[in-house]
C-alpha cells in the first residue's frame, strides 16, 4: 500500500510539473504559431519585413478584379479596420468569394501590393441547407432595415 | 431522399473524388484493422492448439 | 445475532474484473453486441449522411466528408486520453490488465488519427485550396499520430514486457498534454481550420439533420472501437498469460 501511494504521489507531482512546463512553453511559442497576420498587424509592422508571410481576413466586397492580361486577379484583404491589396496569378479555391475568409501567402512589394504565391479560402464552422442560409440572410437584412428606421 | 438520380449521387456535385475518397479510406482502414485483429486471434488459437497436443 | 453489520456485509469484489482471467470471457461476451450495434449505427449514419442530409450552403455536396472526418478526429483524441488513463492506472496500481488495455487501444487510436488526417486532406484540397498547411490544428493532430507511433514503437523496442509497459505509459501520459492543445488550437491561435461546430458550451452551428447524422456516426465509431479494442485485448491476454486455461474457459 505504501509503495503504491508513493508511486501515485510521484506521478502526480510529475504531471503537475509537466502541465506547468507546457503552459510556459505554449505561452512563449504563441507568437510563432500564428498562421497569418491581419492587415492591421501588417500595418503596425508586426509581420516579418523580409521574406514571405501570410495575411488573413475577408475579401473586401466589390474589390475583386480580373487584370486585362487574363491571368492575374487583384482583390483586397480586409479585417474591417485596414485593408491590403493583393495580386495573385493562379486558380482560386472553390470557396473564394467576396465577403468570405481568405488567407494569402506571399510578399509585400515596395508599393504596398501583396504579391501572393498561394491563396487559400478560410470558411466558418456553420453547416446548413441553402434555404436556411437564405432565411437567415433575409432575417438579418430585415433587422438592419429596422435599425435604420 | 436528397438525390434526383444515381449519377448525381456518384458525382457529388463535382466533389465525387474527395467525398468517395474520404469514405473509402475510412472504411477500408476500419475493415483492414478488423481483418488484422482477426488474423492475430487465429494465429494465437492455432498456436494454443499445437501447445495442447 | 449480528450487531456490527458494517464489517460483515457481503461485499462484491469489484477487483475481480480487473484480473485478466475473469476479464477474458467477459470481453468475449461483449464483442458481438458492440460489433452488431456498431454496424447498424454506422449503416444508419451513412444513410443519413449520404442519402438524406441536404446540401450545404457554402460547400455544396463536398461537406459530406464531415460525417467521417469529425467522428474520426474526435476518437483520435478521445482514445488517446483513454489510453493515457489506462497507462496511468497501470503505473499507479501496477495492474497488468490496465497496461494491456492501453496497448490494445493504441492501434485503433492511431488509425482514427490517420483517417482524420487523410480525410481532412481530401477536404482541404477542394475547399481551402491546399492538401496540407502547417497551421496549429493540423500540426498538433500530426503530432498526435507521432505520439501513438512513439507509444507502440517504444513498447516494441523494450524486450522486458514489464519495463516496456512502464516506459510507454510515461510517454502516453506526457503526450496527453497534446490533446487539449489540439482541441483548443483553433481558439488559441490563428488557424486556417475553422472553429468547432459542435461543443459542450455552445449551441451547434449545424442544421439538425446534419448534426444527427454526425452524432449517430460517432456513436457507431465508438462501438466499433470498443469491439475491436476488446478483440485486441483478448489477444494480448492470451499472448501474455497461460494460453490454454483461457481458451478452455471461453
Amino acid at each position: 500500500m505504501k509503495a503504491r501511494h508513493k508511486r501515485f504521489g510521484l506521478i502526480a507531482v510529475g504531471l503537475i510539473l509537466l502541465v506547468i512546463a507546457t503552459v510556459l512553453i505554449t505561452k512563449s511559442f504563441r507568437s510563432n504559431l500564428v498562421f497569418f497576420f491581419s492587415p492591421t498587424q501588417v500595418e503596425k509592422g508586426e509581420a516579418p519585413k523580409t521574406g514571405s508571410f501570410r495575411i488573413g481576413g475577408l475579401v473586401e466586397n466589390g474589390s475583386l478584379k480580373r487584370m486585362p492580361d487574363g491571368l492575374h486577379v487583384q482583390f483586397k484583404v480586409t479585417d474591417t479596420a485596414k485593408s491590403i491589396p493583393v495580386q495573385y496569378k493562379g486558380i482560386l479555391p472553390d470557396l473564394f468569394k467576396e465577403g468570405k475568409g481568405v488567407v494569402a501567402e506571399g510578399k509585400l512589394n515596395e508599393n504596398g501590393l501583396f504579391e501572393a504565391s498561394q491563396v487559400l479560402a478560410k470558411h466558418d464552422e456553420n453547416y446548413m441547407p441553402p434555404e436556411a442560409a437564405a432565411a437567415i440572410e433575409a432575417a438579418n437584412a430585415a433587422k438592419t432595415k429596422e435599425s435604420v428606421k | 431522399m436528397h438525390w434526383q438520380s444515381f449519377s448525381e449521387f456518384i458525382s457529388m456535385g463535382g466533389y465525387g473524388f474527395y467525398v468517395w475518397g474520404s469514405f473509402g479510406v475510412t472504411f477500408l482502414a476500419m475493415g483492414l484493422e478488423l481483418w488484422l485483429v482477426n488474423k492475430r486471434r487465429q494465429r494465437i488459437s492455432q498456436a494454443v492448439k499445437q501447445e495442447a497436443i | 445475532m449480528e450487531t456490527n453489520t458494517g464489517t460483515n456485509r457481503p461485499r462484491i469484489n469489484w477487483l475481480k474484473y480487473a484480473s485478466p482471467k475473469t476479464f477474458y470471457p467477459l470481453a468475449g461476451k461483449l464483442i458481438p453486441w458492440c460489433a452488431v450495434s456498431a454496424a447498424v449505427l454506422i449503416a444508419y449514419g451513412l444513410y443519413i449522411g449520404l442519402l438524406v442530409a441536404p446540401t450545404d450552403f457554402q460547400q455544396g455536396e463536398g461537406y459530406r466528408i464531415i460525417f467521417v472526418h469529425v467522428p474520426a478526429a474526435w476518437f483520435s483524441m478521445f482514445l488517446y486520453l483513454l489510453m493515457a488513463m489506462y497507462a496511468g492506472l497501470g503505473l499507479v496500481l501496477n495492474a497488468r490488465l490496465s497496461y494491456m488495455m492501453a496497448t490494445a487501444i493504441a492501434p485503433t487510436g492511431a488509425m482514427f488519427t490517420l483517417i482524420a488526417l487523410v480525410t481532412g486532406s481530401l477536404w482541404g484540397k477542394p475547399m481551402w485550396g491546399a492538401w496540407w498547411v502547417w497551421d496549429a490544428r493540423l500540426t498538433s493532430e500530426l503530432i498526435l499520430l507521432f505520439l501513438y507511433i512513439g507509444y507502440f514503437s517504444l513498447q516494441a523496442a523494450i524486450d522486458d514486457k514489464n519495463r516496456a509497459d512502464k516506459a510507454s505509459a510515461v510517454l502516453a501520459l506526457v503526450g496527453a498534454i497534446n490533446v487539449p492543445i489540439i482541441y483548443f488550437s483553433v481558439k488559441w491561435w490563428n488557424t486556417l481550420h475553422q472553429g468547432a461546430s459542435v461543443s459542450l458550451t455552445q449551441a451547434p452551428a449545424m442544421a439538425a439533420i446534419m448534426l444527427k447524422g454526425m452524432l449517430i456516426m460517432a456513436v457507431g465509431f465508438w462501438l466499433y472501437s470498443i469491439a475491436v479494442i476488446l478483440m485486441r485485448v483478448r489477444c494480448e491476454i492470451l499472448e501474455r498469460d497461460s494460453k490454454t486455461a483461457m481458451i478452455r474457459q471461453d
